[in-house]
């Protein structure tokens, strides 16, 4: 088994608002291997866009290590976290606020290729961008070079953004709910654009979002990973997860999930809670933080002792005392 | 450091993009138009009609007739010529007061928004406790204490005794644009802190900076006349704060006719504010391309 | 004769920008059965909010009704229904009309609360607002039935009375919010965006919750969103938008089964489901138009494979196709050709 890429070990981050302490994010273990694409779910809180954060060199851990190939991030030399810091890139959600407003597309793409001495001269950096700028449908590049952000539409400026993280050659991107605040009819095209990132140049993706069905079609061949509130509960091959998913939290979501389907969506049995009870962060709950609301709630065992993450069927990972664990 | 000399060069460029869009405006035009007029007469106007030297007893606190647009004074002296030969001095105090402190809080405030934590901390309690120190008082109190005769050295203490204020607002501006994503993004393709700061921090700010200056000059502009009026600053030349307060001492508020040796000068300050301040009204679509209706 | 509760007609909006006249709604007719609910689905720029923000004469001031009409009617059980010209309202009839007939509940379930009001005193103020006497014996009453609609959308009245908005979360105000709405007992309720940036498990819960009350109250329901799995779960009929207009309306499963409007059959497949299957997703080429400077002939036809002379030319209708289903295209019975185009 190749070295991953990119390997999060018994990684937590609190945080502190005024004065009470926040579980961000606890224990979180996933290995990425290189060009592997995947998604993060979750709802708001759950702690996936904290994750990506730390991944991506944005937020230190609180505790725990994760490696970049095979080092740690946070005790490497200077020309190996340079590397980390290139090799790793990000795209926001929001399309309005991830472009400098005053600059030209041209400028903002050049800065970093110029910077790293990626090309030199005027020529070769605007030859550079114009290739970029095909990689991510913007064509004719040349129509894009001299506008500002405020006259692209928020797709072409999300494409923008990808181009940007590709000028430094990044060996995987994670893109925070990058698809969420455009239109709908154009998200499959941004997502096709992505799957052909990592087809043509390797570059692996990370999708966080909330939205299950959008993940399933993204990593399609690759995993799935459930979050709530800071855990990882289930994690596997994104098909399974959805066709047969394990754990209650996951079973719950795919029952509420509304569908673009009258018939399927309104035949739909639905997952009753056992309380609706929203829980804070503040205040966790003991054992498995699901436990309050699970409606396979098994008794004190939930109650008292957190389920580790371990292998069941389908060769998924799974966080439930309920589901047993796979026997090979 | 090429990274300054990359911002300075940009802003050559955005500066011809700038007058053309200036043109525009007409409020900006008027304002930039009257500042530039303002500044020539003030420096080349001395040179053709310099200060006249001797009194004209016949004139004296005469109202405004043909010969005499703007009146004369209590010496006799045309008051159109002293407010020509008066502006030099407030001119250079609101320049140089305005872009020195200007750069101080520029330095200070993004520096200390930047790097936060301690430093950043420390300095803000810093500021804190200069500003509730009473500034005009001080001044005065240091302008009698220091002597000043310069105007050079007028405008270096009050833009010292300004920029802690100025750099608090810069910092505020600093840290709401520091989370935009842009700036994250920049910081993942390791541009690195002076390139960030020169080149995507500050241009976002520009418009910010430039009314800021703008307002720190007019400001300077009260202080100064302020404590010529008291009497604090001695005044070695004529210029229109002196025009003010002399006129005043000259009991010209009990002789109507004699108005315009307080009015002159009092209208010339009052028009140089508002051409100062509706350029900076303009500079807004200037400096924000998305206010522009055509690039 | 069916019991319509709300019917638009050629109604027209825009907007004055900068650079021009936004055209934002043109010619929009369409509408409402009693108890029924209708889904305006379109996507940012297609005019969709602004047709329920006209009707409850909500718009900027920047914005004007260029023509058109809609007509309210009232139907209380025995009597005649009673007609009411919405869009002349004004004053004491616009406040009776407003809430009393026809309520709103909006997108930002943050920004519609009073951060410094409590549950409690939103829906006394309300009440008084729309001419409910204030007396003792009144808000008693009214205090009564207000916990109890709390209690209908899954609320405990009992906390919430005294509570304050920002001491609740985002799915309990915008239910706060529906629970206003039906105070006064009104017969349509309009929706914006009810479930937008909410939790998938908060929105079921709204979800239910406004399929429970309408069971229960029998009111009508017009929703505006951009989300097709909102619609296909809730509605019982679907008009698409796109740029400013109505371009096919129709039975919610007619709409996602056999739709005809190129645009429509893009949206319906640019939508993944939890089944569907990855080849069969698309994505709609192409972006919306200017509404300031709309193109000729049909608004889509930038954007359509199937656009011949006609479309550039010709500005297209909404005729009725097969019963109870309306198109705006000309080319509509070969639209499903598209689809072959889109998954190219």
């Amino acid at each position: 088994m190749s070295e991953p890429l990119l390997a999060l070990e018994h990684v937590n981050r609190t945080f502190m608002v005024k004065g009470q302490t926040i579980k961000a994010v606890d224990d979180i273990n996933l290995t990425i291997q290189a060009g592997e694409v995947l998604c993060l779910v979750g709802e708001s809180g759950c702690g996936k866009t904290t994750t990506g954060k730390m991944i991506a060199g944005l937020l230190p851990t609180s505790s725990g290590r994760i490696l970049y190939r095979g080092k740690d991030i946070a005790s490497i030399t200077d020309k190996d976290r340079k590397a980390y810091r290139l090799g790793v890139q990000m795209v926001h959600q929001d399309p309005y606020a991830s472009l400098n407003p005053i600059q030209t597309i041209y400028q903002t793409l050049a800065a970093p290729l110029q910077h790293h001495r990626f090309t030199r001269g005027e020529t070769e950096t605007k030859q550079r961008v114009r290739e970029l700028l095909e990689i991510v449908d913007l064509t004719p590049p040349d129509d894009f070079l001299e506008k500002y952000p405020h006259q692209l539409s928020g797709g072409q400026r999300q494409r923008v953004s990808v181009a940007r993280a590709l000028t430094v050659k990044p060996a995987f991107i994670v893109a925070d709910e990058a698809v969420s605040m455009v239109d709908v009819s154009i998200r499959i095209s941004l997502l096709k654009m992505f799957a052909r990132l990592k087809d043509e140049m390797g570059v692996g993706v990370l999708l966080i979002t909330h939205d299950l069905a959008l993940a399933k079609y993204f990593a399609w061949d690759g995993r799935i990973g459930v979050m709530y509130l800071g855990r990882l509960v289930e994690v596997g091959q994104a098909r399974d997860v959805v066709d047969h998913p394990q754990h209650p939290y996951t079973q719950v979501l795919l029952s509420a999930i509304p569908e673009a389907d009258p018939d399927a969506t309104r035949a739909k049995k639905r997952i009753e809670l056992r309380s609706t009870d929203m829980p804070s962060l503040l205040q966790l709950p003991t054992g498995c933080t699901f436990h309050p609301r699970c409606p396979a709630y098994m008794g004190e065992v939930c109650e008292k002792i957190v389920p580790p993450l371990k292998k069941a069927d389908w060769n998924s990972d799974v966080a439930c005392h309920l589901v047993p664990a796979y026997e090979s | 450091m090429h990274h300054f000399y990359d911002f300075v060069a940009g802003s050559w460029q955005e500066i011809v993009k700038t007058f053309k869009i200036l043109s525009r405006n007409k409020m900006g035009l008027f304002g930039f138009t009257m500042t530039i007029l303002i500044i020539f007469i003030s420096f080349g106007g001395p040179l053709i009609w310099p200060p006249e030297t001797s009194a004209n007893v016949a004139e004296i606190n005469k109202g405004s007739t043909a010969k005499h647009w703007l009146g004369t004074d209590f010496q006799g002296q045309d008051n159109l010529r002293k407010v020509i030969n008066g502006g030099r001095d407030i001119v250079v105090i609101a320049l140089l007061t305005g872009v020195l402190s200007m750069l101080i809080a520029v330095a200070i405030g993004s520096f200390s928004a930047f790097i936060g934590g301690r430093v950043d901390s420390f300095l803000m309690e810093f500021v804190n406790i200069w500003l509730t120190i009473p500034k005009f008082p001080l001044l005065a109190v240091l302008a009698t204490v220091l002597a000043l005769k310069d105007v050079v050295m007028l405008s270096v203490l009050m833009a010292i005794l300004d920029w802690p204020a100025l750099a608090r607002q810069v910092r505020s501006q600093v840290l709401s644009l520091k989370s935009r994503e842009y700036i994250e993004a920049a910081t993942m393709l390791d541009l690195g802190t002076p390139r960030i700061i020169f080149r995507e921090l500050l241009p976002n700010m520009m418009s910010f900076i430039a009314i800021s200056t703008i307002f720190e000059m007019t400001h300077a502009i009260y202080q100064q006349t302020g404590l010529v009026f008291l009497g604090i600053v001695p005044y070695s030349s004529s210029n229109w704060g002196v025009m003010i307060s002399a006129a005043e001492r000259r009991g010209v508020l009990f002789n109507p006719q004699a108005a315009w040796g307080i009015l002159a000068p009092m209208a010339a300050i009052v028009l140089f504010q508002l051409a100062l301040v509706s350029f900076a009204r303009s500079l807004d679509e200037v400096f924000n391309p998305r206010l522009r209706t055509s690039v | 004769m069916p019991e319509t509760v709300l019917s638009v007609r050629d109604l027209s909006i825009a907007y004055q920008a900068r650079r021009g006249q936004v055209q934002a709604v043109r010619n929009i007719s369409f509408d409402v059965e009693r108890g029924e609910a209708v889904a305006l689905i379109g996507e940012s720029g297609s005019g969709k909010t602004t047709v329920g923000l006209g009707l409850m004469h909500l718009l900027p001031a920047t914005a004007k009704v260029l023509g058109g009409n809609a007509t309210y009617r009232r139907h209380s059980n025995g009597s005649a229904a009673s007609e009411i010209e919405v869009l002349g309202l004004k004053g004491d009839s616009l406040r009776q009309f407003r809430w009393h007939e026809c309520a709103m509940v909006f997108q930002s379930a943050l920004n519609a609360l009073n951060p410094v009001l409590r549950i409690s005193e939103h829906f006394i103020d309300t009440a008084n607002a729309h001419g409910y006497l204030s007396g003792y014996q009144q808000t008693a009453v009214l205090q009564e039935r207000s916990m109890q609609l709390l209690s209908m959308v899954r609320l405990d009245p009992k906390r919430i009375w005294r509570s304050f908005p920002h001491e609740l979360s985002g799915g309990m105000r915008q239910r706060v919010l529906i629970a206003l709405a039906l105070l006064l007992e009104p017969q349509l309720l309009i929706l914006d965006e009810p479930t937008t940036a909410l939790d998938i498990l908060t929105q079921r819960s709204i979800m239910d919750v406004l399929k429970e009350l309408r069971q229960k109250l029998g009111f009508a329901m017009l929703f505006i969103s951009h989300d097709l799995a909102l619609a296909a779960e809730l509605a019982d009929r679907v008009a698409t938008v796109y740029a400013g207009e109505i371009i096919e309306i129709g039975d919610v499963r007619t709409i996602f089964r056999e739709p005809y409007h190129p645009y429509t059959i893009g949206l319906i497949k640019a939508v993944p489901t939890l089944t569907s299957d990855k080849s069969a997703l698309i994505s709609v080429p192409g972006s919306p138009p200017d509404l300031i400077q709309l193109p000729t002939g049909c608004k889509f036809h930038p954007r359509c494979p199937l656009a011949d002379e006609r479309c550039r030319r010709e500005e297209t209708k909404l005729t009725e196709v097969v019963s109870g289903h309306k198109v705006a295209c000309w080319r509509w019975p070969e639209a499903r050709e598209v689809l072959k185009v889109y998954r190219a």
